[in-house]
């Protein structure tokens, strides 16, 4: 056992040796390598990270949102659908939702206006989310001011700040109660935006959506089940379109990568000439191969992933921000939590490491085969 | 003092790789790290907070996107939304090349 470590130990000094020789063209190899894991790993942790938090946080979203539909598009449903619902098996709770858009032309920025059931605000005072705060530089006891839908100006105190951390879901928001609310967008009594409904077993949720389509009609009823997919689809579907865009430079990198680890220099040749001549074993020759093809690339994917992590963990994945943000003006400060998929670390692992050492061993079998100086020649 | 040192080369020959084995190594180590801080921190008490809006306020969507109402709420737009200026509109949100449909409308 001894001998086998100290034979490897010797066979990885000999080709780091030999890959120092040809430094320029290896630190570049390296170079190219990692950039590659790195933009792979960061566009993996961070999709992973963020479908993780949705998973986790919509967890607690309604289990059951009843919109109405007035030709195809999203309408105010009255308060009487509550009572037409009446009294459906599964369903503890069932409320009217306020909550809607308002464009804000001083910093060109969508906010999204709710009224929270959890909480009483005084009229004339609202809760902002921590994203406005940031992008109107408010904080608490602040006064604000909006055009409401008849035209007149509504001025607004700012009662709280809600948590920074909460950023990921609050950013945009403003809460204030509901009278304010009707005023401001102009909504009367008798009109909700939605309506959300409780349902204690959650093997019943699709069995009250079936019945709620039947007892109204004109409305659709969007499950938690179908947020929770909806997030999952986004994550992928975005890892997916990086990944198409990336295609183009991933398959540079393979085909230089290929070049370099299975087509062999004169000078290579050469020299497993005249190591099999000084009489080197073709397992030897493979063995040190194989050890230059596990080292590059091991050592691209180590640093890589750990840039990657520092990226995704470390820096919040500030390299992505610009492709997330669009043009929003208000876009959430969030920490990405390190959620990390130990499936998809090793899948990168395999298609990063692997291939690249495959393609090293391959064509010094080939050369390692022949007669020393048949090769030497 | 020839002697000796040639001895030692002798016993060592090529240490050329010290170096870098040193640094796979601490490459290696570093990568475990990354694993046991993700077990650690990866888990949802960071999230408390965000947690207890979504459940108090009814939120159904993530804030990530808030240059369009679609985007916004994702889970809770329709299918007229990205064209919301005429019927063959195209949508001009960056965010909306990024962003697929809620799955409910992709089903026939």
């Amino acid at each position: 056992m001894n001998h086998f470590v100290r034979r490897q130990r010797y066979l990885i000094d000999f080709t780091l040796a030999s890959l120092g020789r040809r430094k320029g063209k290896n630190l570049g190899l390296l170079g190219v390598y990692t950039l590659i894991v790195f933009l792979l790993a960061s566009v993996m942790l961070f999709s992973q990270s963020l479908r993780r938090e949705a998973g986790l946080l919509l967890e607690n979203a309604p289990e059951v949102v009843v919109q109405r539909m007035v030709a195809g598009r999203h309408d105010l449903i009255p308060v009487d659908y509550l009572e037409r619902i009446g009294t459906l098996r599964g369903v503890v709770a069932k409320y009217g939702r306020l909550w809607g858009y308002f464009y804000d032309p001083a910093v060109q920025a969508n906010y999204t206006l709710l009224v929270p059931r959890d909480r009483t605000i005084n009229s004339g005072e609202l809760i902002v989310g921590h994203g406005i705060a940031r992008t109107r530089g408010l904080g608490t006891g602040d006064f604000i001011s909006f055009r409401a839908a008849s035209g007149t100006t509504f001025s607004f105190r700012v009662a709280e700040v809600l948590a920074a951390d909460a950023e990921l879901v609050s950013a945009d928001l403003l809460l204030v109660n509901e009278a304010d609310f009707r005023a401001f967008f102009g909504i009367a009594e008798g009109l909700y935006t939605d309506i959300a409904l409780e349902v204690r077993n959650p093997k019943e949720v699709r069995t009250v959506a079936e019945k709620l389509t039947v007892l109204l009609p004109d409305t659709r009823p969007i499950l938690r089940e179908e947020i929770l997919r909806t997030y999952d689809a986004l994550f992928q579907w975005r890892q997916g379109i990086v990944f198409v865009l990336l295609a183009g430079s991933l398959l540079a990198f393979v085909i230089f990568a290929w070049d370099k680890a299975s087509g062999l220099s004169a000078e290579e040749k050469r020299e497993i000439g005249i190591l099999k001549a000084i009489g080197w074993e073709t397992g030897d020759v493979i063995r040190m191969k194989f050890w230059e093809g596990a080292l590059v690339s091991l050592g691209a994917f180590l640093l890589g992933y750990l840039a990657a992590y520092g990226h995704v963990f470390i820096f919040d994945a500030a390299l992505f921000a610009p492709v997330l943000k669009g043009w929003a003006v208000l876009y959430p400060q969030f920490h990405p939590q390190p959620f990390v998929d130990g499936l998809q670390v090793a899948t990168l692992f395999f298609f990063t490491v692997f291939p690249y050492t495959v393609a090293t061993v391959v064509p010094i079998w080939r050369a390692a085969t022949t007669d020393p100086d048949a090769v030497m020649r | 003092m020839h002697g000796t040192s040639a001895t030692a080369r002798l016993h060592h020959p090529g240490r050329a790789g010290t170096v870098p084995l040193l640094l796979l190594g601490a490459g290696l180590l570093l990568f475990a790290f990354t694993l046991l801080d993700a077990a650690w921190r990866g888990n949802d008490t960071a999230l408390a907070n965000s947690r207890q809006l979504v459940a108090g306020l009814g939120l159904t969507d993530l804030a990530l996107f808030t240059e369009a109402r679609y985007t916004r709420h994702l889970s809770q737009a329709d299918r007229h939304t990205p064209f919301q200026d005429h019927p063959l509109a195209l949508d001009h949100f960056p965010s909306g090349s990024l962003v697929p449909p809620p799955q409910r409308l992709q089903q026939p």
